[in-house]
């Protein structure tokens, strides 16, 4: 799963997934197209590892009970403490907020983006659907906005800056080196959000700007 | 719960929105992946499978083995059944239909499930024909055992595809079977040139895009998880092993000794499936398993996986 070429170490940054449970594969493919060296995260010491991480789709009571029960969580948050880039998308970005609406018992977030999100907010799955979505930061058009049973972003503080709205419902925020996103564009083929975010890694790492965009774009 | 449709569109920010697609479909299964669903039969075991980490639950009125012990014929779950395990999880709730009994599912559909499973576990409505998933916003999964039959339902409208295994029986041994025919015709199809693949679409009776799908990609172009008989965390750890990108586990945690302990740690192993020492402690003090059947005791007239086609 990780580029195999030494001589790309230098210049490309490590970006982890966390595999505990979702849309990894389609993740690792995302970042690899966007110049990124992607490998997956299960274990403290693989996320030692890392330049970046993205927090995949999929169920987040399942990720966050997984991610306490395998001694993850707290690391989790001392790196992102410690100004770790961290992308999330729909579960990923439940995991980034500050705060849950309405979290089922027992369920932690690891925090970093001054947000309270609403989970399940657009319905069920018979409500789920894709839209174009413009998102501040990215060039050549809207991206198309794939929402899975998908949050939405009830209330952000003064840290946290929206990137994307979708009626009303911040749908995509950033805050310093973290990113979200309510959709998933790890499903579409198209690869800008995660240049844009392996960007932000390459800028933190102090490496060169590996996806030839410009670099802390919507900074 | 608080919905917007998100049938309108917005003029600022977005154009109109598209529910029922292939892509939410098939995404949504995608979201599943690495997870655990776990039968419940009631609103109580719904919530401890939720507690446990699994990533959806099915709801039905009786597990595959009480189906087997009981007899008759077993029909779609009593409307309020479902809607009370809807009520008491935020996790997605599947729930099954009859094969070709397009009427369950739409009445699935009516109370908001988020996944339809048309099962062999229940009694075939049709012995000709499965239902047109296409005529639906929920997407559906189906139960196959070979690279064909997932096809034919993938064709059909199917977004997710389980292996049949045979439920009920707390035996992986058909999961085993199933999961292990269906790769190894994918493998198959990967050595195939463009003139071979014709011929192999006529043999396997699937389409011939669907068929040459799958050898460019080496895997099936929906979700593949495992199903039928997975009782304990190495069952599931096998199945990930042999390719299953997630398990649904039936009788096996509701019909055990302790099942708040063993639907976590089937959920553990099934995440780190390829670390001994992780599945090892998950293993340990679970209490009873289920009670498991020989398969080869099996009557034909019991035999699940045969139904379908």
């Amino acid at each position: 799963m990780t580029i195999p070429n030494p001589a790309d170490a230098v210049l490309r940054p490590a970006v982890g997934v966390l595999a505990l449970q979702g849309d990894v594969r389609e993740h690792l493919a995302a970042l690899t197209a966007a110049g990124a060296r992607a490998t997956t995260v299960r274990r403290p010491e693989e996320l030692a590892a890392v330049d970046g991480l993205v927090i995949p789709g999929g169920e987040s009571t399942t990720i966050s009970k997984l991610a306490v029960a395998f001694g993850l969580m707290e690391p989790l948050r001392d790196r992102v403490r410690a100004g770790l880039p961290v992308y999330g998308s729909c579960a990923g970005m439940i995991m980034l907020a500050d705060g849950i609406l309405d979290p089922r018992s027992g369920q932690e977030t690891v925090g970093g983006i001054d947000m309270v999100v609403r989970r399940n907010a657009f319905g069920r799955q018979n409500e789920s659907f894709e839209a174009e979505i413009a998102l501040a930061g990215i060039e050549g058009g809207p991206v198309h906005g794939v929402f899975i049973r998908a949050p939405w972003v009830e209330s952000v503080g003064a840290g946290a800056e929206v990137l994307a709205s979708y009626e009303g419902h911040p749908v995509a925020v950033r805050q310093g080196p973290l990113l979200a996103t309510a959709f998933h564009p790890e499903l579409t083929g198209d690869t800008r959000v995660h240049r844009l975010f392996t960007d932000m890694v390459a800028l933190a790492a102090g490496a060169p700007d590996v996806a030839g965009e410009a670099a802390g774009a919507g900074r | 719960m608080s919905t917007t449709p998100p049938s309108t569109s917005d003029a600022t920010t977005g154009t109109a929105a598209e529910t029922g697609t292939a892509r939410v479909k098939r995404g949504m299964a995608e979201q599943l992946k690495g997870g655990v669903i776990m039968d419940v039969v009631t609103p109580e075991q719904a919530k401890i499978a939720e507690d446990a980490g699994a990533v959806a639950v099915m709801a039905l009125e009786r597990v595959p083995a009480d189906i087997r012990k009981d007899g008759g014929v077993a029909r779609m779950s009593d409307p309020d059944m479902i809607e009370g395990i809807i009520e008491a999880v935020s996790i997605p709730v599947m729930a099954k239909s009859r094969i070709g009994h397009f009427v369950e599912a739409q009445i699935l559909q009516a109370l908001g499930v988020d996944y339809i499973d048309e099962s062999e576990v229940l009694t075939p409505a049709d012995e000709v024909n499965h239902s047109d998933k296409f005529a639906f916003t929920t997407p559906f999964v189906c139960g196959a055992t070979n690279l064909g039959e997932a096809l034919r339902r993938i064709a059909e409208g199917a977004a997710m595809i389980r292996s049949k295994g045979e439920a009920g029986t707390g035996n992986v041994v058909e999961a085993v079977r199933h999961m292990r025919q269906i790769r190894g015709e994918i493998a198959r199809l990967r050595g195939y040139d463009r003139n071979e693949l014709y011929a192999a679409a006529k043999e396997l009776r699937a389409p011939y895009e669907l068929v040459a799908e799958v050898a460019a990609l080496g895997k099936l172009p929906v979700v593949l998880f495992s199903a039928g008989g997975v009782a304990t965390p190495a069952d599931a750890a096998l199945m990930r092993q042999l390719g299953a990108e997630g398990v649904f586990v039936g009788s096996g945690i509701f019909k055990s000794g302790d099942p708040a302990k063993r639907a976590a740690a089937i959920v553990k192993a099934t995440t780190f499936y390829d670390d001994p020492k992780v599945i090892a402690d998950a293993s340990r003090a679970l209490g009873e398993a289920m009670v498991g059947i020989n398969c080869d005791d099996l009557p034909d007239s019991q035999r699940y996986a045969d139904r379908g086609w």
